[in-house]
């Protein structure tokens, strides 16, 4: 099944079986292998990437759905010589061990201090319809679909914090 | 994964035509995609309705809204209506799932979550939700995340949405399209069916329907809330959860109304124990007189016997949350 996918700005056209996730999409047929496949169930989050300005587990979601949608991947957050804010933060914060789940735990910050300044409500938020606050219990919380098996989380708390105050 | 025919619908009769000839409806796809990948599900064909046009929130015509069946979780959580109207929805939403599964979930897709069962998971076990007539591997076997109430010998899954539990307790209605075109609404109350003898009928839906809207009746008194207790503080299922809304006047319970999760083999609700709560004074004998009468007819196993205490604790709480003088 052919899908028009516009990933990072390029449009590519995939002929694919109809049961390849978005995640294998990137991976085995565009060579973005920056997504990573962690538990392949929506579980861990390694696999976040951005879907017309909203991240989501790129592995429960089938590529042929996509046709025509924008996809934000790691790759497409920055590169090696122009680290986004959030990477430069990442890197600052020595905010991994291994670096399995950092594109995920990347794509996945990216889009939530989107969410955050849409005034989006957490399960933590004392007020639903007051203003966002971004303290470490609200990231903790915003952030509890990306899992880091080295537990760097003190650290991606700071990284993100850090990059969320720089936005204000 | 099983190879599926793929067929995307562009008008809703594309879809219950799909739906009546055998076909499974994927809209946000998180639940049912993890099936796929466990052949748990192994549909022959499946009809993708995301481009169908039911992505809007709109006003029902008493004053309620009318939820298209594609609104994504994120989306009705972040609605400023729903968040100043019926709060205890927002919260529920908000309570389930992570970030990145809320902004695939959809309305529709939340209210037809399969259980999280160990056994229907594991297709190496015995389950009569999966395979009918194989036994339940739960009975007797690991019950932690299941059923006391609702439950039949067959089965004691629970049903596994946060989101459903806030909908019941707002007396929220589903509204299906079938086959011939017909559109029929369906209180929540009678959506769901009890496990009895066969299981793996979880819903009065036939084969072409398609639920397009969830309508929530208009706003009524009281304060709001929704209570969920976890094995962790965020991303996990409700052992126990509860939607509430209580009014309170010159010192007394006027309305009541409570759905509980985690607990049910659907989301559950007890009109006996609103009403024993109406006309009262708000006291803690009494809400542990509600949760008694709503707790006596649980079927426990070893390892979910706790949820009986369990509930009674946060129903009290809940009800002393939603009945408790604040300061203006």
């Amino acid at each position: 099944m052919k899908t028009t996918l516009t990933v990072n700005g390029t449009t590519h056209e995939v002929e694919a079986d109809t049961r390849t996730s978005l995640l294998d999409a990137l991976r085995n047929h565009l060579d973005l292998t920056g997504s990573k496949k962690g538990c392949d169930h929506g579980q861990c989050g390694a696999c976040t990437v951005i879907v017309n300005g909203r991240r989501i587990n790129s592995c429960l979601t089938l590529a042929c759905m996509h046709d025509g949608d924008e996809i934000t991947t790691i790759e497409g957050i920055g590169t090696a010589e122009q680290l986004s804010e959030m990477q430069a933060n990442f890197v600052k914060h020595d905010g991994y061990q291994c670096g399995y789940c950092t594109p995920g735990q990347i794509c996945s910050a990216t889009a939530m201090l989107d969410e955050a300044k849409a005034g989006w409500p957490s399960n933590v938020s004392g007020d639903l319809t007051g203003t966002i606050d971004l303290t470490d219990d609200e990231i903790a919380e915003r952030m509890s679909g990306n899992i880091c098996r080295c537990a760097a989380y003190p650290n991606i708390v700071d990284a993100i914090r850090e990059t969320a105050e720089g936005r204000k | 994964m099983r190879p599926f025919d793929y067929i995307r619908a562009e008008a809703q009769s594309d879809a219950t035509r799909a739906g009546a000839e055998g076909a499974t409806i994927i809209a946000g796809g998180t639940n049912l995609l993890d099936l796929m990948k466990l052949e748990v599900m192994a549909p022959d064909k499946v009809v993708d309705i995301t481009r169908l046009d039911l992505g809007e929130i709109g006003e029902a015509r008493d004053g309620g809204l009318r939820i298209g069946a594609l609104v994504t979780n994120s989306d009705l959580a972040a609605d400023m209506r729903v968040r100043k109207n019926y709060p205890a929805l927002s919260s529920a939403l908000l309570a389930g799932a992570s970030g990145q599964l809320r902004n695939k979930a959809t309305t529709g897709g939340n209210l037809l979550q399969r259980t999280r069962c160990y056994y229907f998971y594991d297709t190496d076990q015995p389950c009569n939700k999966r395979a009918p007539g194989s036994g339940c591997g739960a009975i007797g076997g690991a019950s932690r995340l299941h059923a006391i109430l609702g439950v039949s010998e067959n089965c004691i899954a629970s049903h596994p949405s946060d989101m459903a539990v806030a909908m019941r307790m707002l007396g929220a209605s589903v509204e299906i399209e079938s086959e011939d075109g017909e559109t029929r609404v369906v209180d929540l109350a009678e959506f769901y069916v009890l496990p009895g003898e066969d299981p793996s009928v979880e819903t009065v839906l036939k084969p072409g329907d398609l639920i397009t809207h969830v309508i929530l009746p208009a706003p009524r008194a009281g304060r709001q809330t929704y209570r969920k207790v976890r094995d962790r503080a965020s991303y996990a299922f409700a052992m126990v959860s509860v939607a509430g809304r209580v009014s309170v006047q010159d010192g007394r319970i006027t309305e009541a109304a409570l759905a509980f999760g985690g607990i049910g083999s659907q989301p559950w609700r007890d009109g006996h124990v609103e009403e024993m709560l109406v006309g009262e004074e708000p006291s803690t004998a009494l809400f542990a007189k509600a949760a008694d009468a709503l707790l006596a007819d649980a079927v426990t196993q070893d390892g979910n016997a706790f949820k009986v205490p369990l509930t009674k604790r946060t129903l009290i709480a809940t009800l002393k949350d939603l009945t408790a003088e604040i300061a203006q």
